[in-house]
């Protein structure tokens, strides 16, 4: 069933450098599907993100999310229906609250979306935290005494709170040293697997994102250049960008590592 | 060799935490090498950067010492910093040029307009395209990678003798990656940089230091050539960290269809 179906989607940023960052993208993701995304930096996957996630505003195109017309939505259908698609950013120091604390931003998500009661939340987000593989003391820190890493942690979890049916993940393990990460990307496809969750997964690990993608998209300047199955796709590129961005894999994420 | 600094059971602590973010860390930095850190998240990587830069924040409390072999060297002229979030590195109220401006003229004795040329010429270093329109962007006008590389910019601006580079290249393409390692390995071999390259990426590590040094907990575990510690680590944490790394032939965690 599909989840999220994007037509025609393009965003030209103004001012002197008129960016074309999305140029005619289309895309479908189904319920309980991870997509990847991939592409060279500064080719509009941010970009495509935020205006997925309702925090830019493109300049043509429509998206339908779970039978709702994603982008007609506003003030209080749009706070309804927001919950359905969570977002990691790719700058986590950037989305917290200065002031905010590990745990306290990941219960107010679950009290934003009324999802716990009072009294239980300190709890759900303690449990929150473990299972990004954070210790509960981190709760009472604030976020910006947190390593790069762990913050990163914290913004998967607070992402995940409100239980939603489309998460947008920006990045988010790219901080994450190897065996952090396996722990992440563990929770992430136990999650899918029980409730169902969708991934648009941002990433430039080749080798993590045909990993947990079942299908990849290429994007370069703004285009969504090819698509397919993950395995099919890098095993057999169609264009050159995606041959040269294998080719550039170091060694040791290779299959052949020369030793 | 010749050392350009040495942690010599270096401890720091930051105010009121419960347990040292680096435990007495010993190791010399030699002139004219390229280090890489690797480890866990949380181990303590950016706090020795942040030691090493002197930045770390008031209140920290610091036992053992940090040497240095010449004369302490002077922030952003001697040593310069990327930061692993580059919107640290970047004030969000100045141009790109302004930065870079400042970032040449603080220390170089030059006009306006050649500074301004040799901005661009660095926004073209670190492959930003249309450089000279660039100067005139704000820093939240560029994609993540784009500010990393700015930010990357800024920092060997100046022609520091040590670069230290905190995840500098961990939202880059493997493209991009691969000149900006390029660029850095040609500052090290032509104007004889030190660099300390901290990164969750150990077959990175592996491509471009000289050495690895390993951290976990706040300890260093391990330490020696590169090329060595990838083929034959000797610590268990070590071998684990190498283990869990992904590549191109691992098993996936889904199948083909949801
Ligand atoms: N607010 C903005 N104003 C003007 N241009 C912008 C703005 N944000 C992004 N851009 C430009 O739009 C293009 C796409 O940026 P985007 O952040 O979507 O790229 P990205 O694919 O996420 O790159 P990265 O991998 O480096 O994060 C880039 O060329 C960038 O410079
Ligand atoms: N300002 C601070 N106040 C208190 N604790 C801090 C502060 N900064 C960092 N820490 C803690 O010190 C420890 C080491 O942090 P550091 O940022 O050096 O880790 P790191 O190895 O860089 O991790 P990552 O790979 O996640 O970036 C962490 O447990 C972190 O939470
Ligand atoms: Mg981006
Ligand atoms: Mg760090």
């Amino acid at each position: 069933m599909t989840l999220l179906d994007a037509r025609g989607l393009a965003k030209t940023y103004p001012g002197e450098r008129r960016i074309r960052a999305l140029d005619d993208v289309s895309l479908s993701i189904a319920a309980g599907e991870t997509l990847g995304l991939i592409g060279p930096s500064g080719c509009g996957k941010s970009t495509l993100a935020r205006v997925l996630a309702r925090l830019a505003t493109p300049d043509a195109g429509s998206v339908r999310l779970d039978g709702l017309d994603w982008l007609a939505l506003s003030g209080a259908g749009l706070r309804h229906a927001r919950r359905r698609l969570q977002m990691v950013f790719q700058d986590p120091a950037a989305a917290f609250h200065p002031r905010a604390t590990a745990g306290g931003a990941v219960a107010d998500a679950l009290r934003i979306h009324r999802l716990v009661p009072r009294r239980d939340r300190p709890e759900a987000a303690a449990a929150l935290l473990r299972q990004v593989g954070l210790s509960p003391d981190l709760a009472r820190r604030p976020v910006a005494t947190l390593s790069g890493g762990q913050r990163q942690r914290v913004a998967i979890a607070r992402a995940i709170a409100p239980r939603p049916r489309l998460l947008v993940l920006d990045e988010a393990v790219s901080a994450l040293d190897a065996s952090v990460r396996a722990r992440v990307l563990d929770l992430l496809v136990r999650l899918q697997a029980e409730l169902g969750l969708a991934y648009l997964f941002i990433g430039h690990d080749l080798a993590v994102v045909r990993a947990v993608s079942h299908r990849i998209a290429v994007m370069d300047a703004g285009q969504i250049i090819e698509t397919g199955p993950a395995e099919a796709l890098l095993s057999d590129p169609g264009s050159p960008l995606l041959r040269r961005l294998i080719a550039a894999v170091p060694a040791l994420h290779r299959k052949d590592p020369p030793v | 060799m010749t050392s350009l600094a040495t942690c010599d059971r270096l401890t720091v602590r930051y105010p009121g935490a419960a347990r040292p973010a680096l435990a007495d860390l010993t190791l010399a930095l030699h002139a004219g090498e390229k280090l890489a850190v690797v480890g866990e998240s949380g181990s303590g990587k950016s706090t020795l950067a942040r030691a090493l830069a002197g930045l770390l924040p008031v209140g920290t409390a610091l036992s053992g010492a940090i040497r240095w072999s010449g004369p302490p060297p002077r922030p952003g002229r001697d040593i310069g910093t990327v930061f692993q979030d580059p919107g640290a590195s970047l004030d969000p109220l100045l141009t790109v040029g302004a930065h870079l401006v400042e970032g040449l003229r603080a220390p170089l004795p030059l006009g306006r307009a050649e500074a301004r040329a040799r901005a661009a010429a660095l926004l073209a270093r670190v492959h930003i395209p249309d450089p000279e329109r660039a100067l005139a962007a704000w820093p939240h006008q560029f994609s993540g990678g784009q500010a990393q590389r700015i930010a990357i910019a800024l920092a060997i601006a100046a022609g520091p003798h040590l670069l230290v580079a905190d995840e500098a290249t961990s939202a880059l393409d493997v493209l991009v990656q691969a000149e900006i390692v390029a660029l850095l390995r040609e500052l090290c071999r032509d104007a004889g940089m030190t660099l300390l390259f901290i990164t969750h990426d150990i077959a990175l590590a592996g491509t471009l230091a000289d050495r690895v040094a390993v951290l976990h907990d706040a300890r260093l575990v391990e330490i020696g050539p590169a090329a060595r510690l990838l083929a034959a680590p000797r610590e268990p944490y070590t071998r684990a960290l190498l283990a869990a790394q992904l590549d191109l032939a691992s098993p996936r965690l889904v199948g083909t269809r949801p």
